[in-house]
């Protein structure tokens, strides 16, 4: 049984599940999942929503379900921080689209959670607040940038959580962790609310623990939204069970994968098959380029993006800045972190005049050759299959000295967003020291539902 | 990368970076953008650029006032600095 639609049949009242999951919060302190406990706000909600069964009307699909959220979405309740000393005490004036569905349904959001500053990162170590431990092994990292919303949900101490994935934010975090983590397709959840990064790509999903819930999930989160004119109707009916044809990317089968990951993977390939599922080896060589463009292209978005950050209209303003430069240039030095900084670098100089052809609109044509291959391949095939990422969780600080290093972690999970297709992360088993790893579905455009339908159906024959 | 050219990105990015962080960040961007350099493998001779991925143009809305959840004093009050119903800032000129 689904372990949201679970929690929200039990007998017991929203009040006693949303104490359980704070207790839990706090029992889990150690992990640093959270950036701040929605306490008071979280109880005061789901007494209401006790008031409102026992009055007999209708609390919602989600009536006392709790949940965390990660740290970039804007909710009245508590502060969004975004991991980031920029915003460290910022209290957004708006409630994000996905926030205000959640909660139309009775949801109750009990703390947010831990990220990369303004999600830029694959372990959360570049968040302001401290590293986020990984659920399964404390001295590993939790992935990222979503790594707090993955442990939360991996801790059980939600049965859900928000997360967003712009280049494998949700996906890799939740490989990480032994969690499902679904990115829609570009335009499926409205963004509206949420902290910008990169604009082309940044995509809302969710982090849950079984694929029928977030099959539910989604269908509760997708639709269009006047906010975001970038939003699709909602396109995410269950799919019809039927046998399709998947496609392996052996491109990312061998050389630079992990053993165990390859082996994992291998074996849900055996499920997918034995399921009846037609199975085939496909060579996608133009995908070895995709992470060259995602570090010309998201860089390039985020210097956008990050420029609304001056220390003028809200957040952190330095305090020995006195002239207007000042307040720009040592408030955001001051407020960002490192790797804020570094992507922000990048990104001007890809934009800047004598390196715009070379390096951004050559970038921008190679982007063009990935997503026309993708689609001569799903003219085929109806999902294509690799790992999330090439190794499982590494050692906490193990590659924070190397961003180019950290930055090739992504090499699997940026060539989907790079075209806006749908992919869902799904546990796969340990290795052999406990480590969970995570197998990556990938359909066109729209296809959101026979992936998540797929997961389902293997989930099943457990 | 110049020591001069690092500066006028850094410039660029209204970023006043410290002598060590210019040292750091400068041997990453190198690396980085060496990376980078390997598109220059491929042939991209008449391909169109992709530079959004939304299957839509430009939407409008009618120009109307729509009621927004918070409220001036609330707004203003996130400004580190503001007088007489307007956020502060030093002289410009």
């Amino acid at each position: 049984m689904s372990s949201v639609i679970k929690v929200a049949s039990e007998k017991v009242s929203a009040v006693e599940l949303v104490a359980a999951a704070l207790e839990k919060a706090k029992k889990f302190a150690e992990y640093n999942v959270f950036t701040s406990l929605n306490e008071k706000a979280a109880l005061a909600k789901a007494a209401e929503i006790d008031k409102k069964i026992a009055r007999g009307e209708k609390a919602g699909r989600l009536a006392g379900v709790p949940y965390a959220l990660k740290d970039n979405f804007s909710s009245r309740e508590g502060k969004t921080t975004a991991s980031a000393k920029m915003l460290e005490n910022y209290r957004a004036p708006i409630t994000a689209t996905a926030v205000k569905k959640l909660e139309d349904e009775g949801a109750i959001m009990i703390g947010r959670t831990n990220l990369d500053a303004f999600a830029h990162g694959g372990s959360t170590e570049n968040s302001y607040f401290g590293a986020t431990a990984n659920a399964h092994d404390k001295t590993r990292v939790a992935g990222g940038s979503s790594g707090g919303s993955a442990t939360a949900v991996a801790l059980d101490i939600v049965p859900f959580a928000l997360g967003t994935d712009t280049g494998g934010s949700i996906r890799q975090p939740a490989s990480f962790n032994g969690v499902y983590g679904m990115k829609p397709t570009f335009g499926a959840v409205s963004r509206y609310g949420v902290v910008a990064m990169a604009s082309s790509t940044d995509t809302i999903g969710v982090l849950a623990q079984t694929a029928e819930d977030t099959q539910m999930l989604m269908g509760l989160l997708a639709g269009k939204d006047e906010k975001d004119t970038t939003t699709l109707d909602d396109f995410l009916a269950a799919a019809k069970s039927e046998k399709l044809k998947i496609g392996v990317i052996s491109d990312f089968m061998g050389e630079g994968v992990d053993d165990e990951v390859a082996k994992l993977t291998k074996d849900y390939i055996e499920k997918l098959k034995k399921a009846g599922h037609q199975v085939s080896e496909v060579k996608m060589p133009i995908l070895k380029y995709a992470l060259a463009v995602y570090y010309v292209v998201v860089p390039a978005e985020v210097a956008s993006n990050l420029s609304r950050y001056d220390g003028i209209r809200y957040g952190f303003r330095a305090k020995d800045a006195k002239t207007l430069g000042e307040i720009y240039s040592k408030s955001r030095d001051e407020g960002l972190m490192p790797e804020n900084k570094r992507r922000i670098l990048i990104g001007n100089f890809v934009l800047s005049s004598g390196f715009f052809d070379a390096y951004y609109l050559k970038a921008q044509k190679v982007r063009t050759l990935i997503i026309k291959a993708y689609n001569e391949m799903f003219a085929k095939y109806d999902v294509l299959v690799c790992p999330v990422a090439p190794t499982p969780a590494f050692k906490i600080g193990e590659n924070t000295s190397d961003a180019l290093k950290m930055y090739l972690g992504d090499i699997m999970t940026v060539p989907p967003s790079l075209a806006g297709l749908p992919a869902l992360s799904v546990p796969a088993g340990k290795t052999a020291s406990g480590l969970p790893i995570g197998v990556q579905l990938i359909g066109a455009r729209r296809s959101d539902a026979i992936l998540m339908g797929l997961a389902a159906e293997i989930e099943g024959l457990k | 990368m110049t020591e001069k050219e690092l500066q006028h990105l850094a410039d660029l990015s209204a970023l006043s970076l410290s002598e060590a962080e210019m040292a750091a960040l400068g041997g990453d961007l190198e690396r980085i953008l060496g990376y980078v350099r390997q598109l220059d493998e491929l042939d991209t001779t008449d391909v169109e650029p992709t530079f959004q991925v939304y299957e839509m143009e430009n939407i409008w809305r009618p120009d109307e006032i729509v009621a927004f959840e918070a409220d001036r004093e609330e707004l203003l009050a996130l400004a580190p600095e503001s007088k007489d119903n307007q956020i502060k800032v030093p002289k410009v000129l």
